[in-house]
C-alpha cells in the first residue's frame, strides 16, 4: 500500500514547524514517528497534502522533573518512557503503559505526542495520561495553552487541538511511591487493547481509573472512583466499570464482551494496587 | 526530493518521491530484496531493519525520514569471516521453515542482543513480539537466538 502523494517538509525547529502548519492550513499534518499517521495514509484514511516532519526536533524529546510535576516532551519515544529513570521513579504508570504498546519496533518509533494526538480510543498512553490527570501543552499561532487530558479527547481519533497547533509537552503530577496498575487484554501479543485499564492511587486517597477501548474516547471510570471513595468494596465498585460507556460492537469484540472485560480488568487493577 | 541514505555502510544518493516507503527504497531502488514485505501494516515484522541501530519496521518509515541516517539490512550482517552469530544460530538450530519471516527475525534478534546480550527466554520472546512466523516455528527461533547469545551475540 502506497500513500497518496504529498509534499514533505522537514522542520528544523518548533517555530519552523508552526510556520509550515499555519502556512498550509488544514492541508498539513505534523509527522512524528509516523506509526499512526503513515498506516492511516496507506489506507487512504488520511490524505494530507503536506507532511511537516517534526521527527528530528530533539528539543521536543525530554523528560524533566519540574517541582511536583514531570514534563515530557511530545517527541519522547515509547522506548524512552519505558527506560527513563525519572519516569520510573515519578510516574511509573506511564512506563507500565509504554511497555505494553505494540512491539519493540513500534516503541522505537512511536512518540507520546503522536499517540495522544492521534487519539485512538484504545491507545495505552491515553489511558495512563488520563488516569494521571495529565495536562497537554499546545503551541500555536495564538501562543501556548494547556489542555487537561479530560478535555483533550473529543471523539474517535479527534482531539481538541486547533488548526495550526502542535502538541509540544505533556505535564503529569508526580506520583512517587504511590501504587498503580495497568491491565490490558489483547487478542494477539502486539495488538491494540480490546479493553484496558490504567489505575493510579491519588495523593489525597482514592483511585483514578481510566478505561481504553470502551467508547469513542478514553474515559474515566467515574462510577468506580466514586463507589471506592464512598467505601464500597473493590468487587462491588468494579461492577460499575462500564457505567456510562458506549463500548464499540465490532469485529474485534462485541459490546457485551467489552463490558465484561472492563469489569474483569478493573477488578484485577484494583487487586494489584 | 533527494535523499542520502547509508545502507550497510555504503552511501546512496537518490531522487525519490516523498511517499516512497523505506522498504521500497531498499527493495526497488537499491535491489536489496533481503528485506521482505509481509503484512505492509507494521504488524508482521518481516520488513524489520536497523535504522541508526534501532529495529524499525521499514514498511512504516518513509525513505525521507531515513535521509542522512544509516540503515542495516540482513545483507549487511555477514562479514568477511562469514555469517553473523544470529544468522549462524538460525542455521545451527533450524530457526526457519519457509524463511519468509527470517530476515526480519534476524534483524529484530540482532537489535535485541545488542541491547541485552544475555536475554532470558521470556526476554527473547518479548523482543521478537513484533515478528510473526507464519510457519509457527517460534520454538526453534528462540533456540536460535539463545545459540547466538552464547556464541558472539549481536555481532
Amino acid at each position: 500500500m502506497i500513500p497518496a502523494g504529498f509534499s514533505y517538509v522537514r522542520a528544523g525547529s518548533v517555530e519552523e514547524a508552526l510556520d509550515e502548519l499555519s502556512r498550509h492550513g488544514g492541508a498539513a499534518r505534523p509527522l512524528a514517528g509516523g506509526h499512526s499517521l503513515l498506516p492511516a495514509m496507506k489506507l487512504r484514511r488520511a490524505e494530507p497534502g503536506v507532511l511537516v516532519d517534526i521527527g528530528r526536533l530533539r528539543e521536543l524529546s525530554y523528560v524533566r522533573a519540574d517541582g511536583d510535576r514531570i514534563a515530557v516532551g511530545a517527541l519522547t519515544s515509547h522506548r524512552t518512557l519505558e527506560r527513563d529513570p525519572v519516569v520510573a521513579a515519578q510516574v511509573p504508570l506511564l512506563a507500565a503503559a509504554a511497555r505494553r504498546i505494540g512491539d519493540p519496533q513500534v516503541r522505537n518509533r512511536g512518540t507520546i505526542g503522536g499517540s495522544l494526538a492521534h487519539a485512538d480510543p484504545a491507545a495505552d498512553l491515553a489511558g495512563a495520561v488520563l488516569a494521571l490527570d495529565g495536562v497537554l501543552v499546545a503551541r500555536g499561532p495564538a501562543g501556548v495553552r494547556e489542555i487537561p487530558a479530560r478535555e483533550f479527547f473529543t471523539g474517535r481519533c479527534r482531539n481538541a487541538l486547533a488548526p495550526g497547533e502542535l502538541l509540544t509537552e505533556i505535564r503529569l503530577p508526580a506520583a512517587p511511591g504511590r501504587s498503580y496498575a495497568f491491565e490490558k487484554f489483547s487478542r494477539r501479543a502486539l495488538d491494540w487493547a480490546v479493553v484496558g485499564v490504567a489505575a493510579q492511587a491519588r495523593p489525597g486517597g482514592g483511585v483514578a481509573i481510566a478505561l481504553i477501548g470502551m467508547g469513542p474516547t478514553p474515559v474515566r471510570a467515574t462510577a468506580v472512583e466514586e463507589a471506592l471513595a464512598a467505601g464500597e468494596p473493590a468487587a462491588e465498585a468494579a461492577r460499575l466499570a462500564a457505567w456510562g460507556c458506549e463500548p464499540p460492537d465490532d469485529a474485534v469484540a462485541s459490546a457485551s464482551y467489552r463490558t465484561h472485560l472492563a469489569e474483569v480488568l478493573v477488578t484485577r487493577a484494583l487487586a494489584a494496587l | 526530493m533527494r535523499v542520502e541514505i547509508t545502507v550497510n555502510g555504503q552511501a546512496h544518493s537518490r531522487e525519490i518521491e516523498p511517499r516512497l516507503l523505506l522498504v521500497h527504497f531498499l527493495r526497488d531502488t537499491l535491489s536489496l530484496t533481503g528485506t521482505h514485505v509481509g503484512c505492509d501494516t507494521s504488524s508482521c515484522g518481516a520488513c524489520t531493519v536497523l535504522l541508526d541501530g534501532e529495529a524499525v519496521k521499514s514498511c512504516t518509515v518513509l525513505a525521507a525520514q531515513a535521509d542522512g541516517l544509516a540503515v542495516t539490512t540482513v545483507e549487511g550482517l555477514a562479514g568477511e569471516d562469514g555469517l553473523s552469530p544470529v544468522q549462524e544460530g538460525f542455521r545451527q538450530c533450524h530457526g526457519l521453515q519457509c524463511g519468509f519471516c527470517t530476515p526480519g527475525m534476524v534483524m529484530a534478534a540482532t537489535a535485541l542482543l545488542a541491547e541485552n546480550p544475555d536475554p532470558t527466554e521470556q526476554e527473547i520472546r518479548g523482543g521478537l513480539k513484533g515478528n510473526m512466523c507464519r510457519c509457527t516455528g517460534y520454538q526453534m527461533i528462540v533456540e536460535s537466538v539463545q545459540w547466538a547469545a552464547a556464541n558472539g551475540g549481536a555481532k
